[in-house]
């Protein structure tokens, strides 16, 4: 099936200046990342804070424009913001928050606020407005009373609900989740992940769904891409990497997901620190944890390279016939 | 679930405090006195009345034909003190509305452009800030004579840096992070993102700032007018006739104590009722 969304090599690197005479020095927050959305399924992007994620959905959302490589919709290059189209494509794709208070006005009601995609882009009459305004409520489990509240008289969950109707406002192909559950506790996270699997069911919406919680990622998603540093070094099939991740970060990572019952895998603590962006190791980015590291991983950037069960790994260990002992 | 359905939480009301209803009465009488000043005053404010001159008020020996007393050439000081209070709300109203435009326009324009906007719009703040404004006002009016219009517009450059400060801060804030990005990537237009969500989120610090700022004015209308600079006789306004007056400060001390006590307490209430306000608009405090 043709991708809806699909990054190619897009990078984003911010310069960052420390003091007034400093150095300049570039901190690439996203590197040669290669993905692809296809319509009504779900990526998960997983990592620890500072890898990338966000920028990543802000790349494919088109709220950042790639310093190289390119991000592409419906076959089509993302127009840069500012741009004639840009306001126009929004409609197609919307952000979901973290923080759903800070994402709503305080001063209008839920129902103004889930209106407002309509209003901007002009779709239906009043009267029609306002009937897709209640199906929408109804569609992320709100009630009708709820519309004349302001944000601070809902709770956590119930705000991240309104927010989810407002993105869903205009009938989107694509949502960007970004850490959509991490606010709230774990008994809403769990209604707001399978409110959005029945979601995506009924409108065969696209999502990429980024997070640092890879219960919830492997649940939800139908692909999925571990992210370190900027760099997607892991992606493919959640079962096939869950069950026998091969990147050493991803084996760190999968070991740390608590389980119930008796532990039946080492866990695997990563030493050192988490690294720094600014100054990034030569060769593979991972090297200084990795527990497995070789002379080869100090000297050269292993590239991607997609394996015979279709998923795609950047370590040189995978390229080393003796990966299947490791 | 009867806590749901009423159809508005039950608000905490807290009495309004004394002082602060004194000064909104004392604003509202003001305002009054200001809209109906042609209809209020006894007399003309150049009307003479030669016999009469330097009478002081009622209590002090004065009659029922002067309630306040009469100046030097027999003028009515209750008639020219309503004019006056009508010719000085009118400049502090209008300047205070012109610099919270200007400078929330401004403020706005530097938050959305940033880049070179953003520092042209800081260098004139940074210039307004620290150029004493009464030679910049001292400056205009030698250049370019007085007028009324001219004269409010000037004092509208009175304190709108403060309000470019104020409103470029918030929006950085809130284009940053929160509602207006999010309604941003929803498609809004900037006109919608600053009109229909920052300036009514903001609206409660900038009222504050307004009512700060007002004070200000009516004192610096009436400092100019002293120093002869502001509204030219035969106009009248507070600062002119506490201008015109002190001549008569031991002889006849009413033609100036009448005016001067009226600027008090104007400042004095709007300054209370701001402070007021600032509580009450803040919603972490409710």
């Amino acid at each position: 099936m043709m991708p809806l969304l699909t990054l190619e090599a897009a990078s984003r690197t911010y310069r960052t200046r420390h003091g007034l005479f400093g150095k300049p020095s570039d901190v690439r927050a996203v590197d040669r990342v290669s993905l692809e959305v296809a319509p009504g399924r779900t990526l998960g992007i997983v990592g620890e804070s500072g890898c990338g994620k966000s920028t990543t959905g802000r790349l494919a959302l088109g709220l950042e424009t790639p310093d190289a490589g390119s991000v592409r919709f419906r076959n089509t290059a993302m127009p840069p913001q500012g741009s004639a189209e840009w306001p126009a494509l929004r409609r197609h794709m919307q952000l979901v928050f973290q923080d759903p208070l800070g994402a709503m006005d305080r001063r209008l009601t839920i129902a103004a606020q889930i209106a407002e995609p309509l209003h901007i882009h002009n779709i239906g009459s009043p009267a029609e407005r306002a009937e897709r305004v209640a199906a929408l409520l109804r569609d992320v489990g709100l009630r009708p009373d709820q519309a004349a509240r302001h944000p601070h008289e809902l709770s956590g969950g119930q705000r991240q609900r309104a927010v989810l109707a407002r993105a869903l406002a205009t009938d989107p192909a694509l949502l960007v989740c970004d850490e959509p559950i991490s606010a709230l506790d774990v008994s809403i996270q769990a209604q707001i992940v399978n409110m959005l699997a029945d979601l995506q069911a009924a409108r065969g919406i696209a999502i990429l769904f980024i997070s640092h919680d890879l219960k919830v990622i492997r649940q939800i998603s139908h692909d999925i891409a571990v992210m370190y540093l900027g760099r997607v070094v892991e992606r493919g099939d959640p079962d096939t990497i869950f069950a026998a991740p091969i990147h050493p970060y991803t084996k760190a990572l999968v070991s740390a997901v608590p389980t119930p019952g008796p532990r039946r895998r080492e866990r695997i603590v990563l030493t050192g620190e988490p690294p720094n962006p600014a100054d990034r190791p030569t060769g593979c980015a991972f090297h200084p944890r990795c527990p497995a590291a070789m002379a080869l991983c100090r000297a050269e950037d292993p590239p991607a390279v997609t394996l015979p069960d279709g998923r795609e790994v950047a370590c040189h260990l995978a390229l080393t016939p003796d990966r299947i002992a490791a | 679930m009867s806590s749901t359905t009423a159809a508005a939480p039950p608000r905490l009301r807290r009495a309004i405090p004394l002082a602060v209803l004194v000064a909104i009465g004392w604003i509202a009488a003001l305002l009054a006195i200001a809209l109906f000043a042609e209809y209020l005053r006894p007399y003309g404010i150049t009307q003479m009345d030669l016999r009469a001159r330097l009478t002081p008020p009622i209590g002090f020996g004065g009659a029922w034909a002067h309630p306040l007393g009469s100046d030097e050439l027999g003028r009515d000081v209750l008639s020219r003190l309503i004019v006056s209070i009508r010719i000085s709300v009118t400049i502090a109203f209008g300047a205070t509305v012109i610099a919270a435009v200007l400078g929330t326009s401004l403020g706005f324009l530097a938050a959305h452009f940033r880049g070179w906007v953003e520092q042209a719009v800081l260098m004139l703040i940074d210039f307004q800030a620290s150029m004493p404004f009464l030679i910049i006002a001292l400056a205009v009016l030698a250049f370019f004579g007085n007028s009324l219009p001219l004269f409010v517009g000037l004092m509208g450059f009175y304190g709108w840096e403060r309000h470019a400060r104020i409103a470029r801060g918030l929006a950085i804030a809130a284009n940053a992070q929160g509602y207006a990005a999010a309604v941003r990537q929803l498609g809004a237009t900037p006109l919608r993102i600053y009109l229909r969500h920052v300036l009514p989120n903001i609206a409660a610090t900038l009222i504050v700032a307004a009512t700060l700022s007002f004070p200000e004015v009516v004192l610096l209308e009436s400092g100019l007018s002293f120093l002869g600079l502001g509204v030219q006789p035969p106009m009248t306004s507070l600062g002119n006739m506490v201008g015109y007056g002190r001549e008569y400060l031991t002889r006849a001390p009413w033609i100036l104590l009448c005016p001067s006590i009226t600027i008090v307490l104007t400042t004095l209430s709007v300054s209370l009722v701001g402070d007021w306000l600032r509580d009450r608009l803040d919603p972490t405090l409710q």
